[in-house]
């Protein structure tokens, strides 16, 4: 009952985004972006900007499309078989989407951390200096050392690791991981960082740890972080947006969608009612 | 009404001793499939180690130059050509007057192996100046002989039944309270090929055979059979119906008798493409057929078994698929990858009914000196020397099978050494 209800409400209710999803000086800007799975459809005409040195948390139940949004911004999609995209997604205003775009080259300077820790069945060093090698950022021995270095002290994990850098990188904890594989992205120097429940599988104490973690990044990169836990988006973002069933209903600065959303929709998941 | 505790209850005993009985199963197997392996490997060793022994027999040599017809000129042509025959037989004769029936002047000449007069040959060529002088010299003793000295053959059969005569087993006691019967270590089985003549048999031919076929079995089917998994598994366009035909026909592959990748072979490669048969070449050649589909499919299933968390990591950070694949995937799925071939290697080793088709199945007395040498594989040697009426073959295919079953294990034990690098290295 409570069901259809629902449905039918928010068959009414949405057809544009509300809120402000538009900004200046944007640095990721999508307009009518639709995903599809085949033949089923998993994102309804996106339209949102993602504002520089920001930190954007995308809030929803599960299954609303906002791990596959993210995913879009850095073509992680294209590994997917059968998942098309259509509409325009634009950083620093060039379509990623065109066929000139390079997908290995956007995703140097579009990095991502992903919602298990998966750093590399290799030691701590080699999965912080494998992105460096590969596209050839250090020119020496002693400077990927330092970049290295470097990396992990950014990602706070630097004084824990520093006597272990030679041992796997999987015999860390959780948190120590996920904080390897931040500072792995980082390491690159990418531009925006897109984050994938960074937390979900983390204790408090290591996600209070990440959270700082990307406060501070955020001053020199931009962050998009999908999550479910909406203190973790309260706590950290600047904006939030809000998907359900594959549309963004939703795009406010946090303070306004947490303590006066526009939508029925945001504030029923804000205020717990479902989701 | 009975409460739920109480039905839990009643059926717990029933559900413990089905537990238990399940056990019981397993255990018998493990216990029965025990006592087959150990039956054998004690069935194969007692019979196979004696052939790690060979019965010599000690004469006084008295190397004539007139016996070997050897007119003063001592020149290499004329060592060897000479007439060594002559000579051993004229020391058996010293060594045994008075035998003067035909009959049994054979027997004598038969307690000696045929290939005394190249042992012979080789001592004086190597010791010219021995010429004219008596050597106290060992040669081989013939098959029949070593048989009786390891005790398979009953004295007490009546003559008819007995491979040694009476006035032979007479000359044997005579020889023996003279200490000039020996058992020494068979060094001939490893150091030479085949023969018609147990006692001379060795299994080096088989040997370097095997090793060569495999090491081309090796070389072709491990970089064909990886690359192939790897394109499939990592490359390939998923759904699509021609990848799904390959894949099919993998799978049945990998389930054809053995036989019919022979006849493959003998129609392909030696008929059409003219490559010689019985030589390593052509065994690695068809072997490589029959071990690809093995290697494919556990390749995949190792490729496939690799978390895609590593996959998303390294193309997140800009990795090419290529690079994704090399740099991540495979290192990961190595282990796996290099047990699949190991499994492919020892079923290509243990293969016979293949190599019968493309001729490696002759009789082929020396040693392959490459991969273009006609030669025979350990598991063929041993199919040949079961075949062999001689009493005395009987242990050297029992002593060839636990040099097939040793280099097996020497096979694993270097995969094994491998696969734990890779596994380290992680």
């Amino acid at each position: 009952m409570i069901n259809t209800h629902k449905r039918e409400e928010f068959d009414i209710e949405i057809n544009q985004t509300v809120g402000k999803p538009f900004i200046k000086d944007a640095k990721f800007s999508t307009r009518n972006v639709d995903v599809f799975y085949g033949e089923k459809q998993a994102i309804f005409d996106a339209n949102i900007d993602i504002g520089k040195n920001q930190i954007i948390a995308m809030i929803g139940p599960s299954g609303c499309g906002k791990s596959t949004f993210l995913r879009c911004l850095n073509r992680m999609n294209d590994t997917i078989q059968d998942c098309h995209i259509s509409g325009d997604i634009r950083l620093d205003g060039e379509d990623i989407y065109q066929k000139q775009q390079d997908p290995v080259l956007l995703r140097a300077r579009v990095g991502m951390v992903f919602q298990k820790p998966n750093p590399f069945p290799k030691s701590i060093y080699d999965n912080v200096a494998y992105g460096a090698k590969l596209h050839g950022l250090a020119s020496s021995k002693i400077e990927l050392d330092e970049l290295v270095e470097k990396s992990l002290t950014r990602a706070g994990l630097f004084k824990e690791v520093k006597d272990s850098l030679h041992k796997p990188g999987t015999g860390l904890s959780g948190g120590q991981q996920q904080r390897l594989c931040i500072a792995r992205t980082i390491a690159i120097d990418p531009e925006v960082i897109l984050m994938d429940e960074p937390t979900s599988a983390l204790d408090p104490i290591a996600t209070a740890v990440i959270e700082e973690l990307m406060i501070s990044l955020s001053k020199k990169y931009t962050i998009a972080i999908v999550t479910h836990s909406m203190q973790q988006a309260a706590r950290v973002s600047q904006r939030t947006a809000y998907f359900h069933l594959g549309y963004l209903v939703e795009v406010n600065d946090t303070n306004t969608v947490f303590t006066n959303p526009e939508h029925r929709l945001t504030e029923n998941y804000i205020t717990g009612r479902f989701g | 009404m009975i409460s739920n505790t109480k039905k839990i209850k009643n059926k717990l005993a029933k559900r413990y001793a089905k537990e238990k009985r399940f056990q019981i199963y397993g255990l018998g197997a493990i216990v029965i499939s025990i006592a087959f392996l150990l039956s054998l490997l004690i069935n194969i060793s007692t019979t196979g180690f004696p052939a790690f022994q060979q019965t010599y027999i000690n004469i006084d040599v008295d190397i004539d130059s007139k016996l070997l017809n050897l007119d003063g000129k001592y020149s290499e042509q004329a060592l060897f050509s000479a007439n060594y025959r002559k000579v051993i037989n004229q020391s058996l004769k010293t060594l045994f007057p008075g035998v003067e029936d035909r009959r049994q002047k054979r027997a004598l000449r038969q307690l000696i192996s045929k290939s005394a007069r190249y042992q012979l040959r080789d001592f004086v060529m190597n010791n010219p100046d021995t010429i004219n002088t008596k050597q106290s010299l060992w040669f081989l003793a013939r098959d029949d002989v070593d048989v009786f000295m390891k005790g398979s053959i009953d004295r007490s059969l009546p003559e008819s039944d007995r491979r040694l005569k009476n006035f032979q087993l007479v000359w044997i006691d005579k020889l023996l309270t003279e200490n000039r019967l020996e058992k020494r270590f068979n060094i001939n089985f490893f150091t030479q090929g085949d023969s018609r003549e147990p006692e001379q048999a060795g299994i080096k031919g088989a040997m370097i055979g095997s090793l060569l076929t495999m090491l081309v079995t090796v070389l072709l089917s491990f970089p064909i059979g990886v690359s192939a998994a790897i394109y499939l598994e990592e490359f390939a366009p998923k759904n699509n119906r021609w990848v799904d035909i390959i894949e099919i026909n993998i799978n049945n592959l990998a389930a054809v008798p053995s036989i019919v990748f022979g006849l493959l072979g003998l129609a392909v490669f030696i008929g059409f493409f003219g490559v010689p048969r019985s030589i390593p070449l052509i065994g690695g050649l068809v072997l490589t057929l029959m071990t690809l589909p093995t290697i494919i499919i556990s390749s995949r299933a190792a490729l496939k078994a690799v978390p895609p968390s590593i996959r998303e990591a390294a193309l997140g950070l800009g990795a090419s698929r290529v690079q994704t694949t090399f740099h991540h995937v495979v290192p990961a799925a190595m282990p796996g990858i290099l047990t699949g071939t190991i499994i492919g290697m020892a079923q290509a080793l243990g293969e016979t009914a293949p190599l019968l088709m493309i001729g490696m199945v002759a009789f082929i007395a020396d040693v392959p000196q490459g991969i273009t040498d006609p030669s025979t594989v350990l598991p063929v040697q041993i199919y040949l020397w079961s075949d062999s009426p001689e009493r005395a073959f009987t242990e050297r295919t029992s002593a060839a099978i636990m040099v097939l079953l040793g280099f097996l294990i020497v096979m694993n034990l270097l995969a094994t050494i491998m696969r734990r690098k890779f596994e380290k290295k992680r």
